[in-house]
């Protein structure tokens, strides 16, 4: 086990910049995951630490290790890829032996460790299987028994679930964590669902164009993100832009809204809130002192079963409101409606 | 899916045609060993045309000839042409799209005009007649069968299972050892088995760049044949199917065309 440690690391392709000055510290056992669109770079970030393409500066250690001139066989990490990558003619046995096999481990010891690997992952008695005979999950669990059975230093997984189906996908989730919180293999995985790296991991990164814009856990991720991009890409967001007025946002409507804290600097600004921070105030309902206040026209209400959205306009801003679907007032679109939210939740971003 | 063929009519069908396929064969495999030069029914079983064709210097040295190029062609084409589609697939590279093309044409020129073309060719160049010129050729004419046996075989390689084994701990030689031979393997086998029929089978262009004295197996056959038809055409012809019909047995029972095993 080790920690790894990515320090200014710039990697291009050409003109494309893919990796820009990216610093990140992967604690010694965590779960940490890599987030952002498709061409953020984190898929690239990936690459350079496991050893498949090399930075073009910056500096990589595994466990203190500087490693950014060793090829990926010399690193000692265990990868899981998107298609899985199991070898077709072997045998799940041989899968998983592949990487101890490579090391010359003698047969006894091989036997007992792929033994050991199968029956974490819950897969005893497979050994013969081949590939083609498994189901997608088993697939999976093999790969992941084959890129830890040789104790690697590090963990690596490239949106290992993204090819399961989503009902396969919850189950895997809590598999997946429980196998690494039992192995407690420093662990490094990239996706684009944000659900996921929110449930999964200890800490999120998450990756914009090249750069890393925010990292931290995801409950702090999730309550104070740092730019507008972060907010409206980790779960949804309703943004108001204005100016800065005495500590407070103006709308171009005059409309004056709190923040978490005194607005600093002068000139634009951009606030974000959680849709389901926010709630329609009801009719009469005097406000509250640290609460901030909206009004807008209601335009549509999508029911789901136990919650509500709605959908919300006020001038050339839309609004959604998330709600649980507790009885109140039937309301209707066309309504205006009066918006009501704490101004602890009123969040200054950077646009 | 196996289709069984049900009804009478089928069945019919499915016998002529190999009646149609076998019986050439095995009409000859039979006269083979009968002892009447003339086909005279029935069969006098004998072993009197074996013995001559052992005491055949010129079929028996075109056979070695004949056995010489095919399996000189076959390593050489597909060394050449395993290489060359491992090329097209992982490289990207001016006039790729031009060459892959060029690969057809000679497949469907006739091989009458192939062979005259090498005759001229060689005989302007230098190169001349004989068995060189014959491997010559036949690599030519094995190649872009190679090819494109192979490539079918490789586009269906998933670059990730070379990543995954380097990142399990594999050096270069055994990610090819372990993972990329054994899943060439088969594609390598069909292209040296066609490389091997294409060269063994060949007779125009073989017949052009014997010199006398030098030919191989079909245009000795051939000239024999001309001569006057001995049941050890015969002979040699049944030794040479069993040699065939071995060899592919023992290959299916290692690999199965076609698809993954």
């Amino acid at each position: 086990m080790a920690s790894v440690t990515v320090s200014h690391v710039n990697k291009s392709f050409g003109e494309f910049q893919a990796l820009d000055d990216v610093s990140i510290e992967f604690a010694d056992g965590g779960f940490y995951a890599l987030l952002g669109p498709s061409g953020s770079g984190k898929t690239t970030l990936l690459r350079q630490i496991a050893g498949f393409s090399f930075p073009d500066s910056g500096e990589i250690l595994i466990g203190g290790e500087a490693v950014e001139s060793l090829p990926v066989e010399k690193r000692n990490i265990g990868m899981m890829f998107q298609n899985y990558a199991l070898f077709p003619n072997m045998s799940v046995f041989d899968n998983v032996a592949f990487g101890l096999m490579v090391r010359s481990t003698p047969k006894p010891e091989i036997k007992a460790r792929v033994g050991e690997a199968l029956e974490l992952v819950r897969l005893s008695g497979y050994d013969e299987r081949k590939p083609h005979q498994l189901s997608g999950g088993q697939r999976q669990r093999v790969a992941l028994a084959r890129a830890i059975v040789f104790r690697p230093r590090v963990l690596l997984l490239d949106e290992p679930l993204s090819a399961l189906d989503k009902a396969l996908r919850l189950g895997m989730q809590v598999e997946l964590k429980r196998i690494q919180r039992e192995v407690g293999i420093t662990t490094i995985f990239v996706t684009h669902d944000q659900e996921e790296a929110l449930t999964l991991s200890d800490k999120v990164g998450v990756l914009k164009d090249g750069k890393l814009l925010q990292e931290g856990p995801p409950r702090e991720l999730y309550e104070r993100p740092a730019t507008a991009f972060a907010a409206t890409f980790l779960g949804d967001a309703n943004l108001f832009e204005g100016d800065v007025d005495d500590g407070e946002l103006a709308l171009s409507d005059g409309t004056r809204l709190r923040a978490t804290a005194p607005l600093t600097g002068v000139g634009k600004a951009t606030c974000a809130v959680r849709p389901e921070k926010m709630a329609i105030a009801e009719e009469g309902e005097p406000p509250l002192a640290d609460h901030n206040l909206l009004e807008a026209e209601l335009q549509e209400i999508i029911f789901a079963g136990n919650s509500l959205s709605y959908l919300l306009r006020r001038n050339d801003i839309h609004l959604r409101v998330f709600a649980q679907n507790r009885a109140t007032a039937e309301l209707q679109p066309g309504q205006r409606v009066r918006l009501t939210w704490r101004v602890a939740d009123t969040i200054p971003v950077e646009a | 899916m196996k289709a069984r063929p049900t009804n009478m009519l089928a069945r019919i069908y499915l016998g002529l045609v190999l009646a149609f396929l076998y019986l050439p064969i095995l009409v000859m495999a039979a006269m083979s060993f009968n002892s009447s030069q003339f086909y005279m029914l029935p069969i006098d079983w004998t072993f009197d045309w074996y013995v001559k064709l052992a005491h055949n210097t010129r079929l028996l040295e075109s056979t070695r000839n004949s056995l010489l190029v095919a399996l000189a062609t076959t390593v050489i084409a597909s060394v050449l042409g395993t290489a060359a589609s491992i090329a097209f697939f992982r490289y990207d590279f001016r006039f790729k799209k031009v060459l892959q093309a060029a690969l057809f044409p000679p497949i469907a020129i006739p091989w009458l005009i192939t062979g005259t073309a090498m005759l001229l060719f060689f005989f302007w160049s230098g190169i001349g007649r004989g068995l060189h010129a014959m491997i010559l050729g036949h690599v030519a004419l094995a190649l872009p069968y190679v090819i494109i046996v192979v490539s079918a075989r490789i586009k269906g390689f998933d670059p990730d299972l070379e990543a995954a084994a380097r990142s399990l701990g594999a050096n270069p030689w055994q990610v090819i050892r372990h993972v990329t031979l054994p899943y060439l393997a088969p594609g390598f086998i069909a292209g040296a088995l066609f490389a091997f029929a294409v060269s063994f089978d060949q007779f125009v262009i073989s017949y052009f760049l014997s010199v006398p004295g030098v030919s191989t197996l079909p245009v000795e056959i051939y000239t024999a044949i001309k001569k006057g038809f001995t049941p050890e055409i015969n002979a040699i012809s049944t030794l040479v199917i069993a040699f065939s019909i071995t060899l592919l047995v023992i290959v299916s029972r290692f690999y199965r065309f076609g698809g993954d095993r």
